[in-house]
């Protein structure tokens, strides 16, 4: 029982960490955050002094590379806190026991802490066949269900429980979705990513602990501290971007000088996300750094917007697969075709009104007939209506 | 020498606002054409040189960001005009609300597009037809405004970003917008060349001096034309008076 009121810091004291490395963690978050120093304080305090907090984790459809992402998070901390600041009560992916046990332990939590606890969704939920995810004889849907019946807010982990990622792809053969479209009335927050970066989950779990309310979000319920500028903003190479020196294939001079990926389709001009500034794996290195351009994977369905190594979208639905700019080129030599041939017509069809031997050049007198036809109902109708209009005034006089 | 008399009359349609509008469209969507097509699809213009010399991608955008904002102030004069202006600038020109436009448009598609006969409609101000697309010119510009500045509030820290980060961020983000953008410059595109093609159309079979019209912003108008203009808005007029007759006299009867 005592151990579930233990506080963070007691648990990390226990683990022999040192106050250094602790101090050391909670300036990080506090920067990553950007705090004031006395934002740090109170963050220090907070961990030194709540009670962790009671978190569900589940998981449906996904890959586990959100999990994956904290285990290599930059300070040993970070991933300890998602273990051990708050009091992980059912991962079915982490936690020791299994079976029968796990879910015994799950229930028990849900009970004890209902309204009280945090749950964490890892994985969009599948809403055809319960056969695409079923988890100890239940479908992810009923899953869901009940635990976010008592949870006091959710935390959707990564693209698919944010908006569904891969499998969400067109077109969609499980008929998945992510939690804010299955789910309302609770706040949910979209912390987006394929993964996201474990600092970003270290630092949304620190700040809900020590405010004990949500971070400002956007309006896809992206945390703004982290999502709100673009990788593009942000890039180390944006000068190359200014300056039109663009990599034209991936094993070319330009990409040895360390040239902008925008023509290699990189979507960082089109990705909210701090994979620049807070980067990967020990803050050392991200996809860009590592030549390759980002793949936008922090926005809602950018596995839709195909094709990886290219900006100009190409256009699906219409039978053919093609760039836009293709098709685009193609209309227009179409249309510039089709005004050749109208022209050509019109010299045979109209050459008497070409060559001003028109006997007849007079207006379309029909259509002045007809107009002048219904001016002659208008003006009868105002009419009748002023005769009625004064029978009935004679009337009630 | 082959010359002709006809019975023309000069008609002053386009007023100067009308004018000055046209053009500076013309040239803004131009240039952001040109620029938003280098901005997508850049070529590879390697000066070899290192980033700190050199800008010219930044330059484009530029340019396309100022020809965006001119075309939209621009926009928004005609949009006042078609208020302000005369019967030819009206707004009601463009939405084929009463029967007469309906008709001029299946008249426009058969004479002028079909060439079914060899007979020109004759309208003094746009025809309903070219009228109508004017409108569809009017919604894909605003689409393209608003995709337009939801992107660019990333790249802006004016009063106003804010608001279009927010719209940007509920239209799923970059991604699905700059794909609309993008694919819109086509419509800009195709409409360039038919509405190109189709003044040099009319100035070469109806001789009314279309081309030169949006220039000085006179027409040359068969007589019988202007004739049956002035007396439909006769009409129009004293019915107008007559409905207004009509009303006054219901309120005095209600009242009564
Ligand atoms: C006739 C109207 C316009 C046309 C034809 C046009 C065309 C384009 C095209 C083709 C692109 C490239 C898209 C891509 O990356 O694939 C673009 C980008 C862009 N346009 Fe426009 N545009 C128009 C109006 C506007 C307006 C009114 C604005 C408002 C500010 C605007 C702002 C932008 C921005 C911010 C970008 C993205 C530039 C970047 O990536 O840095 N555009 N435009
Ligand atoms: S590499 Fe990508 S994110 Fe970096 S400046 Fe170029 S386009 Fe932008
Ligand atoms: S650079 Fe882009 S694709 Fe890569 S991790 Fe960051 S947001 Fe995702």
């Amino acid at each position: 029982m005592d151990t579930k009121n233990k506080t963070f810091y007691q648990e990390l004291m226990e683990k022999g960490y040192s106050r250094r490395d602790f101090l050391k963690f909670c300036g990080l978050v506090g920067g990553m955050l950007g705090l004031q120093s006395t934002g740090v304080a109170q963050i220090i305090d907070a961990l030194q002094t709540k009670p962790r907090k009671p978190v569900i984790w589940e998981h449906f459809q996904e890959c586990t590379c959100c999990s994956e992402s904290f285990l290599r998070a930059s300070h040993p901390l970070v991933g300890q806190i998602l273990l051990e600041m708050i009091s992980l009560d059912y991962s079915d992916t982490l936690m020791a026991a299994s079976g029968e046990q796990a879910e015994a332990v799950r229930a028990e939590s849900m009970k004890n802490n209902y309204g009280k606890y945090i749950l964490i969704v890892e994985g969009s939920v599948p809403l055809g066949s319960p056969g695409y995810c079923t988890i100890a004889g239940r479908s992810a849907k009923q899953v869901f269900d009940e635990s976010a019946a008592g949870a006091e807010a959710i935390i959707a982990w990564g693209n698919c429980a944010s908006s569904g990622c891969i499998q969400h792809a067109r077109p969609n053969p499980t008929k998945t979705e992510p939690v804010h479209k299955i789910f309302s009335g609770k706040p949910v927050i979209n912390v987006q990513g394929c993964p996201p970066i474990a600092d970003v989950m270290a630092g949304v779990i620190t700040y809900i602990l020590t405010f004990e309310r949500l971070p400002e979000l956007d309006n896809m319920g992206r945390p703004k501290v982290f999502y709100g500028r673009r990788v593009h903003d942000t890039c180390y190479r944006r000068p190359a971007y200014d300056a039109g020196l663009f990599v034209q294939s991936f094993d070319d001079e330009n990409a040895k000088k360390g040239y902008c990926l925008y023509y290699m389709g990189c979507k960082g001009p089109n990705t909210f996300n701090s994979c620049a500034v807070i980067k990967w794996n020990n803050c050392v290195s991200y996809p860009i750094q590592s030549g390759h351009g980002c793949i936008g994977c922090s926005e809602p369905n950018f596995w839709d917007y195909a094709p990886l190594y290219s900006h100009i979208p190409n256009v699906h639905g219409i039978g053919i697969e093609a760039t836009s700019d293709k098709i685009g080129a193609a209309l227009s030599a179409v249309t510039l075709g089709g005004v050749l041939v109208h022209a050509v017509v019109t010299n045979i069809q109209k050459r008497k009104l070409i060559k001003n031997q028109m006997d007849d050049i007079s207006i379309n007198t029909e259509e002045y007939e007809r107009q002048k036809a219904r001016m002659e109902r208008e003006r009868e109708r105002i009419a009748n209506q002023e005769s009625r209009i004064d029978n009935e005034s004679e009337k009630t006089n | 020498m082959i010359s002709r008399k006809p019975a023309l009359r000069e008609v002053y349609v386009w007023q100067l606002p009308v004018r000055i509008f046209h053009w500076v469209n013309a040239f803004t969507i131009t240039v952001l054409i040109v620029t938003g097509f280098i901005i997508g699809d850049p070529p590879a213009i390697m000066h070899g040189t290192a980033p700190e010399f050199n800008y010219w991608f930044g330059w484009v955008r530029l340019a396309h960001f100022i020809a965006a904002f001119i075309f939209v102030i621009n926009l928004l004069v005609r949009i006042y005009w078609a208020f302000a202006g005369n019967v030819f600038a009206r707004w009601n020109n463009f939405i084929p609300l009463t029967r007469k436009q309906i008709n001029g448009i299946f008249e426009t598609i058969k004479v002028d597009v079909l060439l079914l006969t060899p007979k020109p409609v004759y309208d003094i101000g746009h025809n309903s037809l070219a009228a109508f697309t004017y409108f569809g010119l009017l919604l894909v510009s605003i689409v393209q405004i608003v995709t337009g500045f939801a992107m660019f509030s990333a790249s802006s820290n004016a009063w106003y970003a804010p608001y279009f980060e927010d719209l940007l961020i509920s239209m799923n983000g970059f991604f699905p917008v700059r794909n609309i953008h993008h694919i819109l410059m086509w419509f800009f595109v195709l409409f360039v060349i038919v509405h190109v093609y189709l003044v040099f159309y009319h100035d070469y079979i109806e001789r009314n001096g279309v081309a030169s019209s949006m220039i000085g912003g006179w027409k040359f108008i068969n007589d019988k034309v202007v004739e049956q203009f002035l007396s439909e808005e006769k009409e129009n007029e004293r019915l107008e008076v007559d409905r207004k007759i009509e009303q006054s006299e219901l309120k005095e009867d209600i009242n009564a």
